[in-house]
């Protein structure tokens, strides 16, 4: 059932940019249309491809957060956490700690 | 438009509907949800929407691009291994694998785990076990991964827990010790909830579920917000979301107050703010389903509670639409046709923020 509501009304998660809106919505309180429009300007996207595959494909790539094909050596888990806290400038709690068990200063 | 829409009772059962009786059912449910929460009735644009939306002849109908939302879930990756009193299908996987699949083969916004008896209480005393878990798995998903639970202050009752059971008294017209048990077990639940929290957030936890918040009455929704506010106190970079498990908060004590609010006889509308002022980062709706009634009485009702609760809500609104809430069936299997119409509408007409 949550399949359904995923692919009628859902951002796509990983293989767009859902994940990005929900930690807005998450870390800060945002109501989706702020979310979004957080997310596209640090992305330097429209909203609208937000959800485009073709577009959030090669961003996710580039940025190293994450794609959701299984790419050997590619960024995922808490390394792709931890470029996507930077690149929205969030606080996430499992980056948080993983740094101070990594003594990273950044 | 053909003036036969195929639709379903709220049990389930298939039926058609001309597209009048789809629009009475429309204006009955918006108008029984106005009537109970005084809020306002969907507009004659959304009842016309909500009318397009049912008489689409897909099967399974989307909203339009552009206007997706976030999907959160309670715990839909133990669907994957649970068994069927829980929903689930019985596949022989793993938690860390049932969360992976979730986040990457479902393409989920955000992923979540719990223990398989979905309750704080039973947590507790496996904390160690379930943070050592969830820190494994929060290592591995990119996706927010929320640990959660319900509060339940249920279990803290005779023959469940130490404290008279107020379901026990108040037939005894025991009203001063029924609402005596129901405050010490509050407070009980209350610790627990700040426990598992802190014990979480100590491991990195990325977001907590309270999830089906207030299913034991008002004092089991003022212990959650109780536990809310202490948690954003001790723990401020943890988000919280808090879901209720019903439309209107019973008042089994009916004297609590948060915020110098009655929480018996709440309303979602007043539900979110509350909510909101204890910290809450996400909170959730929940609209039950009228079994006897259309899947069009149904959403056009849960359309009114929610659109209402956004328009005054400062935090995120997602809401409950498994099976028997949201104006999807109370079936084990819900329909694929009524469950996207009911997540559309929510969407498009409610404005949610989520689901």
């Amino acid at each position: 059932m949550h399949i359904a509501h995923i692919v009628a009304s859902g951002m796509g998660g990983i293989r767009t940019a859902g994940d990005l809106v929900a930690w807005m919505q998450i870390t800060h309180k945002m109501k989706i249309t702020e979310a979004k429009q957080y997310v596209a300007d640090k992305l330097g996207i429209e909203v609208i491809d937000l959800t485009n595959e073709e577009i959030m494909r090669q961003i996710r790539e580039e940025r190293g957060i994450g794609v959701i094909t299984a790419i050997a050596g590619d960024p995922k888990g808490i390394r792709a956490k931890f470029k996507i806290a930077e690149l929205l400038n969030i606080h996430i709690n499992s980056v948080d700690l993983f740094k101070s068990q990594m003594a990273y200063s950044g | 438009m053909k003036d036969h829409i195929p639709t379903r009772m709220g049990d389930g059962e298939l039926v058609s509907m001309s597209a009048a009786e789809v629009k009475d059912d429309i204006l009955a449910g918006t108008r029984d949800a106005a009537k109970r929460a005084n809020i306002p009735e969907l507009t004659k644009d959304d009842a016309q929407q909500l009318l397009g939306i049912m008489a689409e002849p897909s099967r399974a109908v989307s909203v339009a691009p552009g206007e997706e939302v976030i999907v959160t879930d309670d715990g839909c990756s133990m669907s994957f291994y649970a068994g069927q009193d829980s929903g689930g299908i019985g596949i022989p996987m793993s938690r860390l694998q049932a969360i992976l699949t979730y986040e990457r083969a479902c393409a989920a916004d955000t992923t979540s785990m719990g223990h398989s008896d979905y309750s704080f209480k039973p947590v507790k005393s496996i904390i160690n076990f379930e943070m050592n878990a969830y820190y494994t798995a929060s290592m591995m998903t990119t996706a927010p991964l929320f640990y959660g639970a319900q509060p339940n202050l249920g279990l803290y009752f005779q023959p469940d827990g130490p404290h008279p059971n107020p379901a026990d008294l108040l037939p005894q017209r025991k009203i001063k010790e029924a609402r005596a048990t129901q405050e010490a077990a509050a407070e009980q639940l209350r610790e627990d909830l700040v426990f598992v929290g802190k014990k979480l957030n100590h491991i990195g936890c990325e977001g907590l579920n309270f999830d089906t918040c207030g299913s034991a009455g008002d004092a089991d929704f003022l212990a959650a917000l109780l536990a809310v506010a202490d948690l954003k106190k001790a723990t401020p970079n943890m988000p919280v979301i808090m879901g209720a498990s019903g439309e209107f908060v019973l008042g089994m004590h009916g004297e609590l107050t948060f915020d110098e609010k009655q929480i018996a006889g709440m309303y979602p509308h007043e539900q979110a703010k509350v909510a909101e002022a204890a910290g809450v980062n996400i909170f959730g709706v929940a609209i039950g389903t009228n079994t006897t009634k259309s899947v069009v009485w149904n959403v056009a009702r849960t359309a009114t509670f929610v659109k209402a609760t956004v328009a005054v809500a400062n935090i995120p609104i997602h809401v409950n639409v498994g099976m028997g809430v949201g104006g999807v069936p109370m079936l084990e299997v819900p329909p694929i046709d009524s469950v996207t119409r009911a997540s559309k509408t929510l969407v498009q007409i409610g404005k949610a923020d989520g689901l």
